[in-house]
Parts: structure tokens; C-alpha cells; sequence
């Protein structure tokens, strides 16, 4: 048993930057509705399984999984892009060697999923999975296509600004994130509930990718830049600040 | 300090990224001690939630945590992650094949009850909600868990205890059931 563990060794995470998250109920996207908890969350000061977190439960990555633009050889239709970056904690620390997992919908709007009715080509050598684990200095890269926008049922004439959904997990439970990375200048924004649920306008930028010339590739694809700020850990040992 | 990266749904295509169903097993079905998890996610009508994610975490049955931040004496076991996933199905259904952890420290100088930190994703959520997974049978651990007493409330600290509901192959099978709203709301933990 675990009780040989001195509570004192440990920093817990901060909490600050969560009001930048999205609230559980955000009415303009109607699917929150009835998925949003009607009590406030109880809080929950960190334990020892708040601030480990699954570090090694992935499994090995195969090669390609870093690049959804080509199927058994084949290339998919679209514009070629790279997406790459860095994940950092909010302490401006690298987070190294932590998995990513991305997924999208083609070109033309249409994700390869049995529930996505939207009329537009499904493309044979488009899946739209990928997975890359973060490099020692945190940075990773993927090869793509860039999405189309599609529509989707929440209100009459609704268009999601194209983006590309990403999975990351950082060193602990409570660094778990998953969130979409739009592209600059999208003239869906502001019609998008799900972007404009973030309530600080600053922090919705956070969101958008930029575009990167010195990263693209001559004749060969453009670059899209996004980093990632997951939560960091106080600087004040637990037990300290307990006594303060 | 940086400024975090905000949430956003997992959407309804989340499978296509995140579906792995070796994850549901973090142990084998024939394995000493294991146990299943069966449960489902409801939403605020009590209709299934089939486009949702569950992610547990848990230490392994000695109550340690295959991660460096865990510097207690207990035994790592080669081959236990302590990480599961399992994405519902059309009837809000997921499941794990795991073992029930040891007692990790908790503050002070206390001891936890066996229990899973979980990670709940579906469309419509803007930003996961957790929760924890405690076992009814554990009465005494249970009685001592400083966050399960700092629920008052006994039907909401019942929301948090999965039940015996069978055995199979001489394995507990354990459910429950997550209610994102409404009647038997789960509680959920602001982390
Ligand atoms: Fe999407």
C-alpha cells in the first residue's frame, strides 16, 4: 500500500486557467442542454491520482500514423498541409514525450463515420485518424489535409469553421485535454457556437493555428503552427501551502 | 504564466481518433483478480449516450501508480498501465476488464479506498467532467475515504459506488451507470 508516500513532495496544479474553459451548459449549442450537470462540481483537492496521470498506457505508435494524407500509397485529395508545434504547461515548461491523437473530416466536409449524413464525397485514401507522441522538447508535427467546413444540425444554416479535433494527456489525470484548432481568418467564427462558447475572447484566439511560411515545404505543402498550454504545477509544495 | 488551452467538444466523430477497444482491458479477462466495469451514460432524460468516452485511471493492487510522481515503496507491475478507455456504444454502454486497486495515500496522513479516477467525454459536453469510481463491497476503506465522507448527502455518495451485479468465470462484475444530469446525477469533481 501506499503509505509510505510523503504528501509533502508533491506541487499540485493550478487551477487559475480554468475559467478560460467553456461552460457545461451553453445554450446556443443545444446538445449541452441535456449533457450539462445541474449541480456544481465539487472540488477536489489533488491526491496522489490527480497528479499522476496515464504516461505509458498508449502503446507503441506505427510508422505513418503522423501523416492522414496518404492511405497504402495512396494520396488523398486536398491541399496539403503540415500542422505542428509545441506542447507547453502554463509554467512555459516543454512536456515532453506525452501522445497526441488527432482526427477530421476530409476536404470537402465529410468524416468517414457511419452517423456523418452530410452529402459531400467520402475520399478513399482519407481515414482521418492520427496519433504522434511529443519529442523531447514537447514539439510534434503531423502531415494532412486541410478540412473542409461541414453543416450540422444545431440551428438553421450551421457551418463549423474547419478544424481539426486533438486529444493530448500531459503528465497528469488532471491535465487531460481535448479541444478543436481552428484556422486563421475563417469567416464561420462568429456563427460557431462551440468556438464562441469559450467565454474570454483572448482565450478563443488560443484556438486558432497561424500560418507559417518558413515551415511549409516549396512544391510541396503549406504549414499551420499550434501550441498547446496544458495546466502546470504551483510553485508552493502542497504541504506549505496548507500551512499558509 | 501562459494562458491555458481552452476546451471543446469531442463531437460526434470522436471514434474515428480515440476508439481503441484493446483499451478496455487492462487486464486479460482470465487474469488473477479480475474484475469487469459495466456501465452506461445517461443524459438529462435518461436517454444512453452513445457518442461518449470513458477514461479511467487507477493504481495497480498494491496502490501504486505506474508514474515517477508516485515515490511510494509499493511495487510497480510490469505490464499494468493503469489506464482504460472505452467509447459507448449505440445504448450508452462501456466497459473495462481491470483489477481493483490497492489504497493510495490520500492528504495528511489519511488513506484513500480503492477507487478510479474517471474522465467523461461526449458531444455536447464542452468540456470533459470527472468523477470517481468506488466499490460498494470496500465498507470499512470506504468509511475511512476522506473525499467519499466529504459527500454528504447519501444518495449523492451512492452515485459514486459501483455495485455487485454478478459473477462471471468467478470474476465480480461491477456496475455503474453515469448520469450526466437530472435524476441520480452523478457527482462530479472539480479537479
Ligand atoms: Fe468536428
Amino acid at each position: 500500500m501506499g503509505e509510505n508516500f510523503n504528501m509533502a513532495d508533491f506541487k499540485e496544479y493550478m487551477r487559475d486557467g480554468q475559467v478560460d474553459h467553456p461552460p457545461a451548459l451553453y445554450e446556443d449549442y443545444k446538445s449541452t442542454v441535456l449533457r450539462s450537470p445541474s449541480r456544481k462540481a465539487v472540488r477536489l483537492e489533488h491526491t496522489l491520482s490527480e497528479i499522476t496521470g496515464p504516461i505509458y498506457g498508449h502503446g507503441p505508435i506505427r510508422e505513418g500514423e503522423d501523416d492522414l494524407s496518404i492511405v497504402e500509397g495512396e494520396e488523398a485529395q486536398g491541399q496539403r498541409i503540415f500542422v505542428s508545434g509545441q506542447v507547453l504547461d502554463e509554467n512555459g515548461k516543454a512536456v515532453p514525450n506525452t501522445l497526441i491523437e488527432i482526427w477530421q473530416c476530409n476536404a470537402a466536409g465529410r468524416y468517414r463515420h457511419e452517423v456523418d449524413q452530410h452529402p459531400a464525397p467520402l475520399d478513399p485514401n482519407f481515414v482521418g485518424g492520427g496519433r504522434v507522441v511529443t519529442d523531447d522538447r514537447g514539439s510534434y508535427k503531423f502531415t494532412t489535409i486541410k478540412p473542409g467546413a461541414y453543416p450540422w444540425g444545431n440551428h438553421h444554416n450551421a457551418w463549423r469553421p474547419a478544424h481539426i479535433h486533438f486529444s493530448l494527456f500531459g503528465p497528469a489525470f488532471v491535465t487531460r485535454l481535448i479541444t478543436q484548432m481552428y484556422f486563421p481568418g475563417d469567416p464561420l467564427f462568429p456563427f460557431d457556437p462551440i468556438y464562441n462558447s469559450i467565454p474570454n475572447e483572448k482565450a478563443r484566439e488560443r484556438l486558432i493555428s497561424s500560418f507559417d511560411l518558413e515551415t511549409t515545404e516549396p512544391d510541396f505543402a503549406l504549414s499551420f503552427k499550434f501550441d498547446f498550454v496544458l495546466r502546470g504545477k504551483n510553485s508552493t509544495p502542497f504541504e506549505q501551502e496548507n500551512k499558509s | 504564466m501562459r494562458g491555458i488551452t481552452p476546451s471543446q467538444t469531442v463531437g460526434p466523430f470522436l471514434k474515428i481518433g480515440l476508439e481503441r477497444d484493446e483499451l478496455q482491458y487492462l487486464v486479460r479477462e482470465d487474469a488473477d483478480g479480475a474484475i469487469k466495469i459495466l456501465g452506461h451514460v445517461y443524459d438529462g432524460e435518461g436517454k444512453p449516450v452513445p457518442d461518449a468516452m470513458i477514461e479511467i485511471w487507477q493504481a495497480n493492487i498494491h496502490g501504486k501508480y505506474a508514474h515517477p510522481d508516485d515515490s511510494s515503496e509499493s511495487a510497480i507491475i510490469e505490464g499494468f498501465s493503469g489506464f482504460g478507455r472505452s467509447c459507448t456504444d449505440k445504448d450508452g454502454k462501456f466497459f473495462f476488464v481491470t483489477v481493483k486497486p490497492g489504497r493510495v495515500s490520500g492528504r495528511g496522513n489519511t488513506l484513500q479506498a480503492p477507487h478510479l479516477a474517471v474522465n467523461v467525454f461526449a458531444r455536447g459536453m464542452l468540456k470533459h467532467q470527472v468523477t470517481r469510481i468506488y466499490f460498494e463491497d470496500e465498507i470499512e476503506s470506504n468509511s475511512e475515504d476522506p473525499i467519499l465522507n466529504s459527500i454528504v448527502e447519501k444518495a449523492d455518495r451512492n452515485t459514486l459506488l459501483a455495485k455487485i451485479s454478478q459473477s462471471e468465470k468467478n470474476n465480480f462484475v461491477y456496475s455503474f451507470d453515469i448520469h450526466l444530469q437530472g435524476e441520480g446525477e452523478t457527482v462530479f469533481f472539480e479537479v
